[in-house]
């Protein structure tokens, strides 16, 4: 086991799959001679060259459409856009073309590209660097979409999307990649599907994906300071949704606070949501709580930021809700 | 160029005519559903550039206006037309539909209805190309219309900075949809918008395939030489509507009669008349098999062929056998941080 930053684990698992496949290449602004702007890639413009760590212009849409007719032709890119607010740009190439190739084709060609971007508020960035957006991709049939948590599955969920067939968005978090986790020395993989328990508990189950799931644990410690056991469900991956092991969380507690960055409209929260009352509604024993963003774009100013946003204090006042405490 | 290659090139331009036509038969019985964009007056273009590349080994790829394409690269016309039908036998399985034909097993890599998109797309075929090092290049059939895309702009300039083996073909056939290039573009010669990303590029006539070829000759060259991209304007005119639904309000009959007098097929028919080497009962009889075989061996095909199921309609999503070590299951319990 290897103590690592999220970004090294990143970095150690582009450098294994460009190691390990000559048809692996990166792309993205800045991932070269700069070294990535989270560090991300740092060094391996050196140790692969120019053609396969590609630094491009400030082209999103059209890089990314690059990456995407090369891996129809072969190749297995990986495309890192700085900050999701600017995968706006790359929609078209993204959604229109990776994510509807396979179908339209009648399954004769595909698209295996991996996309890795930062979505999540860090540190008063302000509005247009501070989108979160899963919930537009989550919302794509074609694509597939995980939010890792931690270095384990951002070391290991990249190099599963590398390898796997299909578009995978890789939505990381610009307030995590200084975060530490261990991860083994040996080579290995995590599955690009699959919720995980976290942690187990028995009174109510908070489910979280990326940034929230660590609001969610930090939540749990306070409520079991309080004699309270609470389950955590880390989504992993919110395309496809593992109904699967939501249900049984949600049969064993009978309680859901479900914790999202992100503003609540047509969101995570709402899905999930819709997910437990299809799959167990008579299950809960009180109403699902959703902990959200405030409606409006992400403030500059610190205090406003911090009210915008969601923190584990929420999460602890929802799962007392839920619990019938306050 | 041999008499048996200029005889083999008339009758694929003449052949393409008869397949449009007749897919606009099929269209007005309600065979062929959704949008049809008929490629008719612009044959010389995709048949004179394509005759110059290594159809099967380059990559193919275009708009929505792509069954031409598609044919010429090396598509079986019987699954082109099974493809407009909806069949499962067609290119994309019923899927696609006109304006999506795909056939990868000829390097065809797709129509795309995104005016514009294929740009970036054509660019990373080429790069994959030039990554593998291999000989190939990547062609792209666009209209005039798209290059008011953004993509026009970030492709040109990407190609041209990593020298990709990219060929870029404008068919500039005057409108996008129904707006006439001197109300869309502020340049009204598209190869001149070309310069500002030091891409070599030129304009000819697109009516003439031997001019065509000549063109192409010289652009492919280029590329597969590895001086990097090139981009080839040919003045054209489609002699339908954009699509079924235009009601061509926007251009005269005028113009529209003197395009007709530039028929790609008719002026290089006369040419073969003239030089002696076919005599009009040659041509009636090129006319006679091409109805034939389309009407044997095409549409028959494409009628007889069944449906997809309904049941499949979840298939293609994504690869419908997934590796298990990439995708899942999860084991609960295997997490360390």
């Amino acid at each position: 086991m290897a103590d690592m930053a999220y970004w090294e684990a990143i970095r150690r698992a582009h450098d294994e799959e460009l190691a390990h496949d000559r048809m692996v290449i990166a792309m993205g602004e800045d991932i070269g001679v700069a070294g990535g702007t989270y560090k991300a890639t740092s060094g391996l413009y050196q140790k692969y060259g120019a053609e396969r760590i590609i630094d491009t212009p400030i082209s999103e849409n059209s890089y990314t459409g690059i990456g995407i007719g090369a891996s129809m032709a072969g190749l297995r890119p990986i495309i890192e856009i700085m900050s999701i607010n600017f995968a706006l740009l790359a929609l078209d190439t993204l959604i229109n073309a990776a994510a509807k190739i396979r179908y339209m084709s009648g399954g004769r060609a595909s698209c295996p590209i991996v996309m890795r971007t930062p979505g999540g508020t860090a540190h008063q960035l302000a509005a247009q660097h501070s989108a979160r957006l899963a919930r537009m991709f989550m919302s794509t049939p074609g694509l597939r979409v995980v939010t890792p948590r931690g270095p384990l599955d951002a070391y290991g969920m990249l190099k599963s999307a590398v390898r796997c067939n299909d578009p995978v968005i890789i939505i990381e978090h610009e307030s995590m990649y200084n975060m530490r986790g261990e991860v083994p020395d040996e080579e290995s993989f995590r599955p690009l599907e699959g919720a995980e328990i976290v942690r187990a508990g028995t009174d109510v189950t908070l489910i979280g994906y990326n940034y929230s799931v660590h609001l969610c644990l930090a939540a749990a410690d306070k409520l079991a300071s309080m004699g309270l056991s609470a389950e955590v469900l880390d989504l992993r991956a919110l395309r496809p949704i593992d109904r699967d092991t939501i249900r049984r969380s949600v049969e064993k507690t009978h309680k859901v606070v479900i914790a999202e960055e992100d503003e609540a409209a047509v969101g995570v929260g709402a899905e999930i949501i819709s997910v437990i009352i299809e799959e167990c509604f008579f299950a809960l024993d009180a109403q699902p709580v959703r902990v959200h963003a405030a409606d409006v774009p992400v403030p500059y100013n610190r205090l406003l930021e911090k009210a915008a946003i969601p923190n584990a204090d929420d999460v602890l006042a929802a799962a007392l809700k839920v619990l019938g405490r306050v | 160029m041999k008499a048996d290659d200029q005889k083999r090139l008339l009758r694929e331009m003449i052949f393409y005519r008869r397949f449009e036509e007749r897919s606009f038969e099929a269209y007005m019985e309600r065979k062929i559903g959704g949008f049809l964009h008929l490629y008719s007056g612009q044959e010389a273009v995709a048949t004179g550039v394509l005759e110059k590349a290594r159809c099967g080994h380059d990559y193919v790829i275009t708009g929505y206006r792509d069954h031409v394409h598609a044919l010429k690269a090396g598509a079986p016309p019987r699954e082109v037309m099974a493809e407009l039908y909806g069949k499962v036998t067609g290119s994309s399985r019923g899927r696609g539909g006109s304006m999506h034909i795909f056939d990868p097993s000829v390097n065809f890599m797709g129509g795309y209805a995104l005016v514009g998109q294929p740009f970036p797309l054509a660019a990373g075929l080429a790069l994959a190309a030039k990554h593998k090092g291999t000989d190939q290049i990547a062609i792209c059939f666009l209209g005039d219309g798209a290059n008011n895309q953004g993509t026009f702009h970030e492709t040109l300039n990407m190609a041209s900075l990593w020298k990709l083996p990219v060929l870029f073909v404008c068919e500039n056939n005057l409108y996008a949809i129904g707006t006439r290039i001197d109300r869309s573009s502020a340049v009204i010669d598209q190869y001149k918008r070309v310069g500002a990303y030091n891409i070599p590029s030129s304009q000819h006539d697109g009516q003439d395939i031997d001019v065509v070829m000549a063109a192409a000759r010289t652009a492919i060259d280029h590329v597969r030489g590895g001086s990097g991209p090139y981009f080839i304007e040919f003045m054209t005119y489609r002699q339908r509507g954009h699509s079924m639904s235009d009601s061509n309000a926007y251009r005269s009959k005028e113009e529209e009669r003197q395009w007709a007098e530039r028929d790609p097929i008719k002026i290089y028919g006369d040419r073969l008349k003239k030089a002696g080497i076919l005599t009009d009962k040659d041509i009636a009889d090129l006319e006679k098999s091409v109805l034939d075989e389309i009407e044997n061996e095409v549409v028959r095909f494409a009628e007889e062929s069944p449906e997809p199921r309904v049941e499949d309609l979840n298939k293609y999503c994504l690869d419908d056998q997934p590796n298990p070590q990439w995708i899942g299951p999860l084991v609960q319990g295997d997490q360390h941080g």
